[in-house]
């Protein structure tokens, strides 16, 4: 078997083309024998594991961790919400990644930006048509009381008088650091909720 | 493609040579007219070879007070000449204007937008209904008395 703690190759020393050749050499030369299987441990006894916890500690920490967000963005903030699920931020490393475009495969809604009356109704099928349980994290001084618009004839002053929000995310817009702050208390407030959560039921929108 | 922007008094005599009484008054800038006489006047615009305006940029209107006006801005791709074109409609009870929607279709969902917000209603216009805000909406909130 090789040695793999001591193979030191041969990198770069200018002439390219003989350092090359140096290094396939030396991998020919330690490779003469195939690694063997990393599957001994299926011959072994299974030493019978145990772990104690509460169903409300999995189920939370299961729920926490792979929080499908809803892809859908309303106004400016959407942009920062894209920054957040772009490669710089990445919400992926939360368990996130995944934004829905469906919300029957959604477990939150990230409403980001300006909701107008006219978009109400929109909004509200929307979540009615996410399985629960779900949560709602209002993003940006908009969704949270109609910000600047909130004096408006055709602005949602806060989107409170439509949903049940969770998390409030200060901003305007909050940038992806934000989101992710008010994300992160989204879990914890998730971990704490435990298996039987007192859901919001509204009344029906015909 | 570099537009050069017709004075208003440039085009209100070549107007007035054809329809009479029709132009209120020109300056540099733009030509006011009269309500009624608009749907002529943009005909006018655009099957004249001299002004041979093919494209309508916009129409917008604003509430002074005591008058609507609605402004049109034309612009003939051939000849790459611009102009402004006001409206006047006196009065605040029920502002009517004839359509210019047959004359360019463009002016469909423009008309439309000042109806909803100005409460200016298009005669013989094909679709005349709201387009930014929902049926049942009370009011046209972007005139000075809206609050």
């Amino acid at each position: 078997m090789p040695d793999y703690d001591n193979l030191i190759l041969p990198y770069s020393s200018g002439d390219a083309d003989k350092d090359e050749g140096l290094l396939i050499n030396e991998i020919i030369a330690r490779s003469q024998q195939p690694i063997p299987d990393p599957d001994a441990w299926l011959q072994g006894v299974d030493h019978g594991g145990v772990v104690l916890t509460t169903v409300d500690a999995v189920l939370g920490w299961a729920r926490k961790r792979s929080l499908w967000p809803m892809l859908f963005g309303l106004a400016c903030c959407a942009f920062e919400m894209m920054a957040a699920a772009g490669n710089r931020w990445d919400i992926s490393r939360f368990g996130m990644e995944i934004f829905r475009p469906s919300p029957r495969q959604a477990d939150m809604m990230i409403i980001a930006g300006t909701l107008t009356w006219k978009m109400a109704p929109a909004v509200r099928q929307l979540y009615d048509q996410m399985a629960e349980p779900k949560w709602v994290l209002a993003m940006g001084s908009c969704a949270i009381s109609g910000g600047t618009f909130s004096e408006s004839y055709s602005v949602v002053p806060g989107i409170n008088r439509i949903l049940p929000v969770d998390v409030y995310v200060p901003g305007c817009p909050p940038r992806p650091e934000g989101l992710y702050h008010g994300l992160l208390e989204l879990h914890e407030k998730i971990q704490k909720q435990g298996y039987l959560k007192d859901n919001v039921h509204l009344p029906r929108l015909d | 493609m570099r537009l050069k922007a017709l004075a208003g008094t440039e085009a209100a005599p070549r107007i007035e040579e054809k329809l009479s009484g029709s132009v209120i008054e020109s300056n540099e800038a733009c030509m006011v007219v009269n309500k009624d006489s608009i749907a002529g006047i943009m005909q006018l615009l655009k099957e004249s070879a001299e002004f041979d305006f093919d494209y309508i940029n916009n129409i917008t209107a604003v509430d002074n007070f005591d008058h609507f006006e609605v402004i049109y801005n034309v612009t003939s791709i051939a000849k790459k000449h611009t102009l402004c074109v006001k409206a006047r409609i006196p009065g605040r009870d029920n502002p009517e204007i004839p359509s210019v929607t047959s004359i360019w279709k463009g002016a469909d969902f423009q008309e439309r937008e000042v109806y909803d917000l100005m409460g200016i209603r298009f005669i013989d216009h094909p679709n005349l209904k709201r387009i930014a805000l929902w049926e049942g909406f009370e009011g046209h909130p972007l005139r000075k008395d809206f609050l």
